[in-house]
């Protein structure tokens, strides 16, 4: 296992590289000068020629993307354009806040996704099958900003229930110290705050979860009749269990595995595919952050942002491969 | 697998949702159980609950981006200053509606016959947030950092004051300190707006003492003299400032804070509005004006304009190099039902590259009535009879200027049509838009200008002279003899003269019609209806001194 996971890791290497080198190539292959955008409308052609020379943007290159690397093997992600800070101290917050974001989302899409994906597949064919699946194909095809503006109005307009945008209540803020802010309320002992993050998740936590549990319920569902149909199924009923039983142990362990993949995968894209959830309800994450650097050619905070993204989207998906071990232990790595 | 099991089932999963919504409504029982959980932690923190219990007035303001600096000398976007405006003060101010020159930090001013030298006297007796004098020495100080810079670090200097200490351009010849509470600035050259310029936000005074002690990280902790002082900054998230005791206007602020949220998209900001989570709501799609206006615990902000929208032409492409197919576009468009559709006649027809509320604006400019006949004449004349194929550059973001530019250019597209010009509309990412029309790529597109100090040469200057082709003239439209009349105004210092050239400058404008002025727009903003002592102001900056909920 360990050899595994070692070899796995080293694979990364190559993959990130790619990833430096692709994101690097093809933000410099889109136009619109950084140096331009950072000085504004009103900028002289000489003071844009020296900013450039200054942020060597006029270097060839390939001198530019060594020097990028250089700086990626000492830890240095490099400095902002636009707020001329450390990427590596400003990612965190954004980063923190789209994590809490899409982990809430996940478990949401988790839950409600497995399970309903379990019963659709127990009770084929039944009306609840259909609803679920056709409540499937509708969260698939939900456009998120459609959804959200939906949710703020039904639940933050009309019923008052939940705040409709932000992180926290900001007439009485909790100050920060990891930057995910259950967990923060917790450290600074504000209990009533913990309330106020918690429902401040709930609106845009079910916006981002919508597909995500959608996939997840129609991957279960295939994946659950499928086991549903071997034999040792039939012979575990035919011996008598019950049926929940069968379902929950038997069947779900062997039909979880494909469905494993598919969380990996949706918990990667919502990492860095949050942006629009994050619009909507301004909540102050790393699709944002990536965002805005594009529209601002924000050079290093683009490559640096998207490397980030894609390392963990690559650990989730290590760790996914890793779990699969656990649960089924006929799966050798080699 | 009968029903019966499906509805056991459901009752499961209707369990396992009331656990999960009891993690959410244990808050409210929290809630309830407050005051002894809260009062635990009052010990430890001071702002807790401080809203209910003390009443403290908290104003929060939903806006569509953060700032990127609190610095205000390095930004020189709207949303930096609309803080900054806040925590700093300038030397001069605007009028409270309009941009007339009034006092600031200057209690007076003089200037010379000669318009090289100003001599400000001071308001005494003025703090900085950090317990430092306002006084001579600090304004000094402040010009001092300004002019020592570069354009990468403080850009509005150099545009506002032609470059640094070093350069050729550079207007300030010196600012030195006469006793504690005058100040003399001597000017190399003339420069009539050079009291506009001062009064600008990202000219706002620092205490010295603060920014000699953070360097570069000055804009971490900004202090200034303003009624407010700076507490956090949580990116992308929210700014808090709150009310500064030691503030030289008696009785101001009334607030007791103010918390800037950054709200991106204008349907949720007004959605937040809508559902309490604001007071204030900046950027209101002129489409919700009717639905704010019908809500009476709202109340409708109209902003001021100081912009303008137009069609650039390039002149430098054919067949827009001939003024009779300039004038022809101009003929073409209907303009009010553009402004009826999509600005839902919320701004005024544009026939001048800057909005009447600019001094030097020639309202006998007859403006070019929406007239395809005369249209059709005008190309036939120009040897475009049967019309000409060209691209139609559409705005791809929304701005206070131009609310929806794919449907304006659809109408535009209309418009050209029906005199045989056949237009295909095109769009660019917004950054990749503004560079290739600089590069003087598009046949005719789409764009407009927010004024920044409220002078007729920040429009037609800035937008027009011959001087910033590659830069903000973006239509490649030279005419010496407009240059010649633009140069003599920027040291005129004669009112009445310099709006004469100004006048005379829109004149030539008209007649070579290197734009289609479309509109001049007036942005909304919503509050809660108890709001008082609000006025939008039209740069964009708003002070929120005299605020006060009812």
């Amino acid at each position: 296992m360990l050899h595994y996971i070692g070899k796995r890791l080293l694979q990364l290497i190559p993959v990130l590289l790619g990833m430096t080198f692709l994101v690097f190539m093809i933000i410099r292959a889109i136009p619109g000068n950084p140096a331009q955008v950072i000085l504004g409308q009103l900028a002289s052609e000489e003071a844009i020629k020296a900013l450039e020379i200054k942020l060597g943007l006029n270097n060839p290159w390939y001198t530019q993307y060594i020097d990028y690397l250089i700086g990626l093997f000492k830890g240095d992600l490099g400095e902002s354009m636009r707020t001329v800070q450390p990427v590596s101290k400003e990612i965190w917050p954004y980063l923190a806040a789209t994590f809490e974001l899409a982990f809430f989302a996940i478990l949401i899409a988790v839950i409600i996704g497995v399970n309903a994906g379990i019963i659709s597949a127990w009770f084929q064919n039944s009306w609840f099958d259909y609803l679920a699946m056709v409540l499937a194909l509708i969260g698939v095809s939900m456009p998120i900003f459609w959804l959200g503006l939906m949710e703020q109005w039904i639940f933050g307009i009309e019923l008052q229930w939940l705040p409709t945008s932000g992180r926290e209540d900001v007439r009485n803020p909790i100050s920060s110290v990891t930057n995910l802010y259950v967990l923060d309320t917790i450290i600074n002992g504000r209990f009533d705050q913990l309330g106020q993050v918690l429902k401040h998740l709930v609106l845009p936590g079910i916006a981002l979860a919508t597909i995500p549990m959608a996939i997840i319920a129609r991957m279960t569902r295939s994946s659950m009749l499928e086991v549903m149909r071997a034999d040792y199924i039939r012979t575990a009923r035919a011996k008598g269990q019950k049926m929940f039983w069968v379902v929950y142990k038997h069947a779900l362990k062997n039909a979880i595995i494909p469905v494993l993949t598919v969380i990996g995968l949706q918990m990667g894209l919502l990492l860095g595919g949050a942006i629009l959830t994050e619009t909507i309800f301004s909540w102050p994450g790393i699709g944002r952050y990536i965002y805005d650097a594009i529209q601002f050619r924000d050079y290093p905070v683009i490559q640096s942002g998207i490397l980030i993204v894609a390392f963990i989207f690559v650990m989730i998906n290590l760790f996914v491969d890793i779990l699969y071990g656990l649960i089924d232990p006929r799966i050798k790595y080699d | 697998m009968g029903t019966k099991k499906i509805w056991s089932f459901m009752l499961l999963m209707l369990l396992a949702l009331i656990v999960a919504l009891a993690a959410c409504s244990s808050e409210k029982e929290t809630g309830g159980d407050k005051e002894t959980s809260t009062d635990k932690e009052n010990e430890g923190t001071t702002t807790e609950g401080a809203t209910e219990e003390t009443g403290e007035k908290v104003l929060i303001f939903g806006r569509g981006g953060d700032s990127v600096f609190l610095d205000p000398i390095a930004a020189t976007d709207g949303e930096s200053f609309k803080v900054t405006q806040n925590v700093f003060e300038t030397l001069l101010n605007f009028g409270d509606e309009d941009t007339t020159i009034n006092p600031g930090l200057a209690k007076e001013w003089e200037a010379s016959e000669d318009g090289l030298t100003y001599t400000f006297k001071l308001q005494e007796g003025v703090k900085f947030h950090d317990d430092t004098d306002f006084n001579a020495e600090a304004v000094v100080k402040n010009f001092e950092r300004w002019a020592n810079g570069s354009e990468d670090k403080f850009p509005y200097y150099a545009s506002m004051f032609g470059g640094f200490k070093a350069d050729e351009g550079h207007v300030i010849e010196s600012v030195t300190a006469d006793g504690d509470y005058t100040v003399v600035f001597k000017l190399k050259r003339a420069q009539a707006p050079f009291l506009k310029n001062i009064a600008m936000s990202p000219f706002g005074i620092a205490s010295p003492t603060a920014f000699e002690a953070a360097g570069d990280k000055f804009g971490d902790n900004p202090v200034g003299t303003g009624p407010f002082k700076f507490v956090e900054w949580k990116r992308n998230d929210s700014i808090t400032i709150e009310k500064f005791d030691g503030y030289w206007v008696d009785g101001l602020p009334k607030l007791d804070k103010v918390v800037f949220r950054a709200i991106p998209d204008n349907s949720a900001r007004l959605n937040e509005l809508l559902a309490g989570g604001i007071d204030l709501a900046d950027g209101v799609n002129p489409a919700d004006g009717v639905t704010v206006e019908g809500d009476s615990n709202l109340q409708l902000f109209e902003r001021p304009s100081m912009n303008v929208g137009y069609l650039g032409l390039t002149t430098t492409r054919p067949p827009f190099d001939n003024v009779k197919v300039r004038q022809a576009m101009n003929y073409a468009i209907d303009k009010q039902a553009i402004i009826d559709a999509f600005f839902e006649g919320r701004a005024q027809i544009a026939k001048n590259p800057m909005p009447p509320s600019i001094s030097g604006y020639n309202d006998d400019i007859p403006g070019y009535e929406y007239d395809p006949a005369k249209a059709k004449a005008l190309l036939a004349e120009a040897g475009f009879a049967d019309g000409f194929e060209m691209e139609l550059w559409a705005m791809p973001v929304p701005r206070p200027y131009m609310p929806d530019g794919a449907k304006v250019a659809e109408v535009i597209q209309k418009n050209l049509e029906d005199i045989g010009v056949k237009a295909k509309i095109v769009s660019y990412e917004w950054a990749t838009y503004l560079e290739k029309a600089r590069n003087g790529e598009a046949d005719a597109f789409m764009l407009g200008w927010t004024g920044d100090n409220g002078d007729a040469d920040n429009f037609i200057y800035v937008l027009l002279d011959q001087d910033n082709i590659g830069s903000n003239n973006y239509t490649y439209y030279s005419n010496d003899e407009l240059h010649k009349i633009l140069i003599e105004a920027q040291t005129e210092v004669d009112e009445e003269k310099r709006n004469d050239l100004y006048k005379q400058a829109q004149e030539i404008i008209f007649e070579d019609a290197p734009w289609v002025p479309l509109a001049h727009s007036t942005p909304l903003l919503a509050g809660k209806a108890n709001i008082t002592g609000f006025i939008p102001h039209p740069t964009g900056s708003d002070k929120l001194t005299n605020v006060d909920f009812k």
